[in-house]
């Protein structure tokens, strides 16, 4: 197996590796934080649960990208064709 | 195991090759015409079961647009709700046994970024007219103008990234579970993708409101007392 193939099997495990760590920790804090707002406020519930989930989608897009850059180093490498 | 990236080809029309998508994509919208043209025949003004249901799934919609915008509903229901209600059931059709949701390929995904990406265009152009439009790039200095031709790209493409990810690594997840582990197994993640699908149907359609809304704002004249009425919050994505 030559060191093209190897380093592309390593970079999308990396890519998804670390590209999960992020969202992960900032979904915990979105989460949390809603959790507090809703809480203090439960009347607001739909409000902030509805923006929550809108917010969450947003932040899970960053982990999306590095899953499809390691599906395109996988499975559409340039290099490797 | 497939690429998730390509598509298989079923037969061709011509020059133009129809593969499984292509054709999910026309039974979908098949069953959504034929519903909606069956389900809306006699409309009363005293609305039976069939057309309180309806009308359920009608206003909900409009609330959703009404708490999105604050706008009315009505110039936005059709695209919206088709938006919504396509990719909801393009989402979910991978509950049918052989059945590859067409939000899965690339293509679709494109397809419908590609839709919002004009209807944000015609929608500013309506309410503000082409001058006021382009005007629009320009704010709040003309030092944004690349910026803003960018962000206006590149948060298409990121919605489209968003839903093409979102659901093809559910089914792809789906399809290694099942290879390695068997029957009943994956059903607990079809289930996650169930709320998945929801979610990002919402998502999108929520998105594509916001855009749409954002153009239609920057587009139009500022009225005098602007300055002191406090505008709606605008969702800036």
């Amino acid at each position: 197996m030559d060191y093209l193939k190897l380093a592309s099997i390593f970079c999308a495990a990396f890519a998804v590796a670390f590209g999960a760590l992020g969202p992960a920790l900032a979904e915990g804090r979105a989460v949390a934080a809603a959790m507090d707002a809703i809480a203090r406020q439960p009347e607001a519930a739909n409000t902030i649960s509805r923006t929550l989930f809108v917010g969450l989608a947003m932040i899970e897009t960053t982990a999306i990208y590095c899953l499809v850059i390691a599906l395109l180093l996988l499975f559409a490498n340039p290099l490797l064709a | 195991m497939n690429s998730p990236l390509s598509s298989t080809v079923l037969f061709t029309i011509g020059p133009v090759p129809i593969n499984q998508a292509v054709l999910t994509t026309w039974a979908i919208m098949a069953v959504l015409v034929l519903g909606a043209a069956l389900l809306s025949r006699r409309l009363t003004l005293v609305p039976g079961k069939r057309q309180a249901a309806l009308e359920l799934i009608v206003a909900t919609l409009d609330t959703q647009i009404v708490e999105t915008t604050g706008a009315k509903p009505a110039p936005y229901r059709g695209f919206i709700g088709t938006l919504f209600l396509f990719i909801l059931v393009a989402n979910w059709s991978s509950l049918i046994p052989g059945v590859e949701p067409p939000t899965a390929q690339l293509e679709t995904d494109a397809a419908l970024a590609v839709l919002v990406f004009l209807s944000v265009i015609w929608f500013g152009v309506r309410s503000g007219g082409l001058i006021g439009y382009l005007k629009s790039f320009a704010a709040p200095n003309p030092v944004m103008i690349p910026l803003n031709m960018l962000e206006s790209l590149t948060r298409v493409f990121s919605m489209f990234v968003r839903l093409f990810g979102n659901v093809m690594s559910g089914v792809f997840v789906i399809g290694i579970v099942a290879s390695l582990a068997g029957l009943l197994v994956p059903i607990p993640l079809m289930a996650l993708d169930l709320l998945t699908g929801l979610v990002q149907a919402y998502i999108f359609a929520v998105l594509a409101m916001v855009f749409i809304t954002s153009a239609v704002e920057d587009g139009k004249p500022a009225p005098a007392e602007a300055k002191t009425t406090p505008s709606p919050p605008k969702k800036d994505i």
